[in-house]
């Protein structure tokens, strides 16, 4: 009962000042703790606004990508002020059933480990893949720097990037691919030799996505990828400079 | 009087203290049992990797067999600690490989782990045994390939929730037909293909495997013949898991699952078709652990069923499909029930299927010998804490995540502190507690006076006031790990006693209201702690005005000073 009471008191705007929030009574209270230094609460260090940071508010700062907001160059006067308004929004959004919560996601919340989310993700959309019944079908088209023409794979009839790359291998083995000289065809027809010049650091394996970026293939999950993928090509090593390399994209992934 | 025992007595009775508590009490007596228990010493664990160096291990613990380790702070887990942070493993194995020691055993948690440490791990230990690596990243099927090709004596690879690249299969042919030590084989994180039949002779030709999981990949046929191979089993992780149950090889698989009749642990069911499960019925009664969180697929009467026949559950990880009223079938089932976890399958969103109080209510009803939970919900209720409390005073984890932070008691409108107030003051061997839902400084002066066990606390959107943070500060003595993210503590709280975090592993704020200037101060008053600053906006100077508000800062206890190898988004004060 109490504590609803000092949140209504916290709303209503009598502490303009912001900084003498513990004379609102915790004395009353019968379980105490003594603190060092007494009732007050070591304000000392500054008169420092301390206002609750609402969850809508830290919402709005993550979204905002500018994040000039919460830099040093606020005046002290403004934030209190503004730091009273959206705790009265907080108040209200947290009393008001009618007003939804902010949907937008926070960073690190709920907190769920990524590799749950990812393994999820992926769970879930074969399972409603499963449950639309037919199978659906996702040709892409795949290009190869220097073959004379262009192929289509079904993406669909493969569950894993290793099944992918063994295809493509088989696709293009007839294709002649620079540097390999006079033995040329031979190699070719090695079906490891060409996995090998796929895997390794000659050829690099990027798609197109739905928003149309050139990403590299490899560091989403499966289903993601065959989700996203609009369109293959196969880099030579030189040309895929530009891309970012692997294991800086994927921690900018995850981070 | 013990001083006049030989050595060897002394060695003798020290061998039989398990516990790193114990062992760390004893090595403070005196000089004598100092040396003796350092030279006897087989096991360490290190919490914090930064806490101490390898060098400094090496010298007091030559006896040295097994080795835990941790790096990243435990926010990591959530996006919240830049990717580059630090907690390396190979400094670790590069000095204790140049020392001599005969490492058997590595258990790492949250740590880098490059191919190139594994490749080294696997060449310089030759009796080495055991590898665990829990949500660590960096390497490759390359790293596998090599500890499975070098280790002789491989008894336990166990890789939980791993970021691996592994999408050149080969890694599992690597074992040498020679390796038949294989006592424990999990490779649920891995995301591609393994060479099935190598699976299989490696399966066959290892007599003591007692526990195999296995990942998404692994098709029903080869799980049958797994199983057909390994009867013994007590722990199995299945990866696919559809078929047809009226077909040929449902009834091959429901045999050869009835003949393991020492499976207590069931995982997986990475890919699932619910109508499958009755063929899992008959080693149902037995089971003692059941992980059912990465199953999206099961749920509603087919899961119900299922746990129907679990009666002698101790452990139940799930997710929230299965709603208040699967829960209650949990609590008229699961009488040994004393862990559980309730994961949100759509961890993205606002969750529709999720559960709510009533579900934790009715398994605190049935299930008295509840101890530990993790409970990701819709929302809660102070009536319903209170209840809970009352119903299961033994909780020594609880973790309550209302998926909406701020959300008060629906019913009353009110904060949550009266709630979970209950449960530290039931609750006395509480040791780890997490919060959420609207919450004030006074859930906080509950803490502080009730939560007399507490060793780990998590905060998050919660408070008014700096009180909030120096309440559990003063009343917390056995805390040993407190994190908070956007809570309006600032620099009086941070500071008011910078000593008590000599006593603590570690503390991390984020988006709170300290400023540089405070940090620095704990820093200057503090040199035994490391004070880090994680700034990772665009900027590439770091603002100098101290009264700059910190974006993140995670302090630590350390012995050995500054580490070396921090980004340039961490800067150490």
């Amino acid at each position: 009962m109490e504590v609803g009471l000092k949140m209504a008191m916290k709303g209503g705007g009598d502490h303009v000042g912001g900084c003498e929030k513990e004379k609102m009574g915790f004395e009353e209270t019968e379980l105490r703790l003594g603190l060092p230094g007494g009732g007050g609460g070591g304000e000392g260090g500054g008169g420092e606004v301390v206002r609750k940071r609402g969850f809508s508010e830290t919402v709005d700062l993550k979204l905002n990508l500018s994040s000039k907001q919460d830099t040093s160059g606020i005046d002290p006067n403004d934030e209190k002020v503004t730091g009273l308004n959206k705790e009265k929004n907080l108040l209200l959004s947290a009393i008001d059933p009618a007003k939804p919560p902010a949907k937008a996601q926070v960073v690190g919340w709920p907190p769920v480990r990524s590799f749950r989310k990812n393994m999820l993700a992926t769970a879930t959309q074969k399972s409603s893949t499963d449950e639309s019944g037919g199978e659906k079908v996702a040709f892409v088209k795949v290009s190869m720097d220097g073959a004379p023409y262009l192929r289509k794979v079904d993406l669909r009839m493969y569950t894993s990037y290793h099944q992918l790359s063994d295809a493509l291998a088989k696709m293009f083995s007839s294709f002649t691919i620079g540097n390999c000289g006079s033995q040329g065809v031979k190699d070719f027809m090695n079906e490891s030799k060409l996995m090998d010049l796929l895997n390794g650091s000659d050829y690099v394996p990027t798609y197109e996505d739905k928003d149309g970026d050139w990403m590299l293939v490899g560091d989403v999950p499966w289903e993601m990828f065959v989700e996203s993928c609009k369109r293959l090509r196969i880099m030579k090593g030189t040309e895929a400079i530009g891309l970012a390399p692997k294991a800086v994209e994927k921690c900018k992934k995850r981070s | 009087m013990m001083n006049y025992f030989p050595d060897e007595v002394l060695e003798h009775v020290f061998d039989s203290i398990a516990s790193h508590k114990d062992r760390n009490s004893v090595s403070l007596v005196c000089k004598s049992w100092y040396r003796i228990e350092r030279y006897s010493r087989r096991r360490v664990f290190i919490g914090n990797c930064y806490s101490i160096s390898p060098e400094r291990l090496i010298a007091r613990f030559p006896g040295l067999k097994s080795l835990t380790l941790k790096g990243k702070p435990h926010f990591a887990d959530f996006n919240l600690v830049p990717y580059d942070w630090g907690g390396f493993v190979y400094p670790w194995i590069k000095a204790l490989a140049e020392s001599g020691i005969g490492l058997e055993e590595l258990r790492l948690k949250r740590m880098v782990v490059s191919d190139e440490s594994l490749e080294l791990l696997s060449k310089s230990f030759a009796n080495f045994k055991s590898l665990v690596l829990v949500s660590c990243e960096g390497f490759s099927a390359d790293g596998l390939a090599a500890v499975a090709a070098n280790c002789r004596f491989l008894r336990e690879l166990d890789l939980q929730e791993n970021e691996v690249d592994d999408h050149r299969g080969h890694w599992l042919s690597c074992f040498p037909e020679s390796c038949t030590s294989l006592v424990s084989l999990n490779f649920a994180c891995l995301k591609g293909e393994v060479n099935l039949g190598a699976l299989e002779r490696l399966v066959s030709r290892s007599p003591n495997l007692k526990s195999l999981r296995l990942n998404r990949l692994v098709p029903l046929d080869t799980l049958q013949k797994l199983l057909m191979r390994a009867p013994q089993l007590v722990d199995l992780g299945i990866g696919s898991y559809v078929h047809d149950p009226s077909s040929e090889a449902s009834n091959k698989l429901k045999h050869a699952i009835q003949r393991c009749k020492s499976i207590v642990s069931l995982s997986g069911f990475l890919e699932v078709a619910p109508r499958c499960m009755s063929a899992i019925y008959p080693i149902c009664g037995n089971l003692t652990t059941l992980n059912l969180s990465y199953a999206p697929g099961l749920h509603g009467n087919k899961l119900t069923k299922l746990i129907q026949h679990c009666r002698k559950l101790q452990r139940l990880w799930i997710l929230d499909r299965i709603g208040d009223k699967g829960l209650g079938v949990v609590a008229s089932t699961c009488k040994e029930l004393q862990e559980l976890r309730v994961f949100p399958s759509d961890p993205f969103g606002a969750g529709n299927d999720a559960v709510t109080e009533e579900g934790l209510v009715l398994v605190s009803a049935g299930c008295p010998k509840l101890n530990s939970l993790l409970y990701f919900c819709q929302q809660m209720t102070n009536a319903a804490l209170i209840t809970v409390a009352r119903n299961c005073p033994n909780f020594i984890r609880f973790r309550l995540c209302i998926l909406d932070p701020v959300k008060p008691d629906p019913v009353t409108n009110q904060p949550l502190d009266e709630g979970f107030g209950a449960i530290v003051q039931s609750c006395k061997r509480l040791k780890r507690l997490s919060l959420s839902g609207l919450l004030t400084d006074q859930v906080f002066l509950y803490i502080g006076m009730y939560a007399e066990q507490l060793e780990m606390l998590s905060i998050a959107f919660a408070a008014d006031s700096d009180k909030g943070m120096l309440y559990v500060l003063n009343g917390c003595k056995k805390l040993r790990k407190l994190e908070i993210r956007d809570c309006p503590f600032g620099n009086s709280a941070l500071l008011e006693d910078v000593g008590k975090y000599e006593t603590m592993r570690s503390l991390w704020m984020s988006s709170c209201e300290v400023t540089l200037g405070g940090c620095k101060t704990v820093a200057e008053k503090m040199p035994s702690l490391n004070v880090e600053i994680i700034n990772e906006s665009d900027q590439t100077e770091f603002n100098l005005d101290e009264g700059q508000k910190v974006d993140k800062m995670y302090l630590y206890r350390t012995l050995v000073g500054h580490r070396k190898d921090a980004p340039e988004s961490v800067w150490i004060l």
